[in-house]
């Protein structure tokens, strides 16, 4: 990562001056500066909480950007017949195919996972094998509901 | 540069003002959003097909409409939610910062209103 550091006047004055001026932006570039970091993310071998995390992120974001796929089949069938199946042809392709199923598999998982927060919220479930074993089945329940959706619109 | 401490700058601001105002209503988004999305799966399913005269004549139904529209508006805000708290994770320059937040609320806002406005015009039409 490249850090542009800007030089103010008052930094000249010394150390004491720099530290009295500090801005939140300087700090973060201070916490870059190569100084030695305890080991962290990139060395652990991920535990599957850990996986599930990132993943609910992921997942949130990617339907961030269906969401405006949605709005835009609405959009499109408000418009008539032709816009309408432009549309579905897009998504009939083998690209939009996969991105459907990659949504509907979000969706399943984000939802089963969002469960899981829920019940964290009561303050249950927090042990770490309940916390690992809430994982798998919210692992295993997206698979399966994900392919069961699939089966049953076709 | 100022000679007042951080400390003496922040006395007597009080709470950031927030609360658990975004965490809460992260939650109740989250549990209409299981409501509305499940039926939202089970309608498309029922759907007979994609074509335009079977989607025109399932959001011709009040109810389908309405719970669409609550749907599509409750999904932005949700998302709104979310891709605010990504944001202020990992963008950390107040500028980009600024301009992030202000973008994602902007097209969140655009994409509600967007969908929300397909579903009136196909519901009532035009």
């Amino acid at each position: 990562m490249v850090v542009r550091v800007r030089i103010r006047p008052d930094m000249a004055i010394g150390r004491r001056a720099v530290a009295a001026s500090i801005s939140e932006e300087e700090a973060i570039i201070m916490s870059n500066s190569g100084r030695p970091l305890s080991p962290h993310l990139t060395i652990y071998r991920w535990p599957i909480t850990m996986v599930l995390s990132i993943l609910h992120r992921m997942t949130g974001v990617a339907m961030s950007i269906g969401l405006i796929v949605l709005a835009a089949w609405l959009m499109q069938t408000a418009a008539g017949p032709e816009a309408h199946l432009r549309f579905t042809y897009m998504m009939s392709t083998i690209v939009g195919q996969l991105l459907l199923i990659g949504w509907s598999f979000a969706f399943f998982f984000h939802a089963a996972n969002g469960i899981r927060h829920l019940v964290w919220d009561t303050g249950r479930g927090f042990d770490k094998r309940q916390a690992d074993r809430s994982a798998w089945f919210v692992v295993v329940f997206a698979v399966v509901v994900t392919a069961a959706f699939w089966w049953a619109a076709s | 540069m100022s000679l007042r401490s951080p400390l003496g700058r922040v006395l007597g601001l009080g709470s950031a003002k927030d609360g658990t105002d975004h965490w809460w209503a992260q939650r109740v988004s989250a549990v209409a959003l299981l409501i509305l999305g499940g039926w939202f799966g089970y309608s498309l399913i029922r759907l007979d097909s994609q074509t335009y005269l079977d989607v025109v004549r399932f959001i011709g139904q009040p109810l389908n409409a309405v719970l669409l529209a609550l749907l599509s508006m409750t999904l932005a805000y949700h998302s709104y939610l979310g891709v605010q708290v990504v944001i202020e994770d990992y963008v950390h320059a107040p500028g980009t910062k600024v301009v992030s937040l202000l973008l994602s609320r902007f097209a969140h806002v655009f994409v509600a209103i967007a969908a929300v406005y397909a579903i009136l015009v196909i519901g009532i039409g035009r």
